[in-house]
């Protein structure tokens, strides 16, 4: 076992090291449905023009039937899932007797461009609260209902249906005043190196995208796509499971979805990708 | 019944009298394929569709018979000669016994 991984080690720190193979993003055009016009491709937000020379959406780091799947709404698999939540949206829960149309009415124009500036500071909450602690506090204190699971399928659902209404819009958080500290701290956490392989984010997602890590494609890591349809997993994945999934991947003990540590890292990811279009529910492999 | 079942189509509202068309469709589903076991050990049962069909003005365009090894979500993308103004009728058979409709007209352009 011990060696086991001491050459699943030396593997892994060839293919970040070394990297012989590369995985360049491949130069395309995404439009979704023949309307929405994505940009994918664009200069750096000042958050991170001494990180990335160029901000590179995921979606160019895919293969050609890959991109494909996300320029038609029915060919993404993700959008099953909008429907099932666009259902949800009208659907009254909880002691108050409240649908989310009861007080937002209907998606399309209630919920335009909010997934843009999520995660953001609440002046009410105190903290810097991601979509999904929001969709819970619009569900205990709104609805009385029961909150959802962070990474559940009805939450990533509901995301993902937030999130459709804003595509083609630029990602634009806040990363000043009250949110400065938390920005500050998830920028700290994606510089610090973890697990017993000792990454940080930073040493694939810019030092190395464009390269293969093992039989993947390294991208920038940018989380303007989420939630994400995965071909691996035939499912909508939360920004949350797959910082967990990096994390753990580096042989490190993960924080949990929803803890301060990610919601840190998602405003700092987030701002890193700052002019990119929102694109969820994108389609990833 | 499974749930969250829901078929979709896409197919052009009109089109020439003898153009061929590309229609495309997919309906949510589990396709539990009756090999995986739960928690417990116990065999999760066998929960398809097992068969799909499209007819054109009630004649038969495709007729498909699924097996367990199809995936999640069944998608099926054919063409299809459209001779003339009419319905094109869509069905799903589940093991359960559901059977799911969906119809598109189809004019002529």
């Amino acid at each position: 076992m011990t060696r086991t991984r001491a050459i699943a080690a030396l593997l892994g720190a060839a293919a970040v090291t070394a990297g012989a193979a590369l995985a360049e993003p491949v130069e395309d055009k995404l439009t979704v449905n023949g309307q929405i016009e994505m940009t994918t491709w664009t200069e750096p937000s000042p958050v991170v023009d001494d990180a990335l020379p160029q901000l590179i959406s995921g979606w160019h780091f895919r293969g050609t039937e890959t991109r494909a799947m996300q320029a038609d709404d029915f060919d993404n698999p993700g959008m099953i899932y909008v429907d099932g939540a666009r259902e949800a949206w009208d659907t009254v829960e909880g002691e108050a007797g409240k649908s989310c149309a009861s007080c937002h009415g209907d998606v399309s124009e209630g919920m335009k461009g909010v997934r843009a500036v999520y995660p953001k500071w609440s002046e009410e909450a105190g903290q810097v609260m991601t979509l999904e602690m929001q969709v819970n506090a619009c569900r205990t204190q709104g609805m009385e209902a029961e909150p959802l699971k962070y990474t559940g399928t009805d939450m990533t659902s509901m995301v993902a249906l937030i999130s459709s209404v804003s595509r083609g819009m630029p990602v634009n958080v806040a990363t000043d005043g009250p949110a400065a500290e938390t920005w500050e701290q998830g920028k700290e956490l994606y510089y610090t190196r973890f697990g017993q392989l000792e990454l940080s984010c930073a040493n694939c997602h810019e030092d190395n995208y464009g390269r293969m890590i093992r039989a993947d494609h390294l991208s920038q890591g940018h989380i303007n796509g989420f939630p994400v349809y995965r071909l691996k997993n035939t499912k909508l994945n939360a920004v949350h499971s797959r910082f967990k999934g990096c994390v753990r991947d580096t042989r490190a003990e993960t924080f949990s979805p929803g803890s301060p540590e990610f919601v840190a890292l998602e405003l700092y990811v987030a701002s890193r990708g700052n002019g990119l279009s929102v694109e969820g529910p994108s389609v990833r492999n | 019944m499974a749930d969250n079942v829901r078929p979709r189509v896409k197919a052009p509202r009109s089109a020439e009298a003898g153009e061929t068309v590309t229609i495309k469709t997919l309906i949510s589903h589990p396709m539990e394929s009756g090999q995986r076991k739960d928690a417990d050990g116990n065999t999760i049962p066998r929960s398809i569709i097992h068969r799909f069909t499209c007819a054109f003005n009630g004649e038969t365009v495709i007729d498909v018979a699924m097996e367990p090894a199809i995936s999640t979500n069944p998608y099926f993308e054919f063409q299809a000669v459209i001779p003339d103004a009419g319905d094109m009728t869509f069905t799903w058979h589940d093991d359960d016994g559901s059977v799911y409709e969906e119809t598109k007209s189809i004019a002529l352009a």
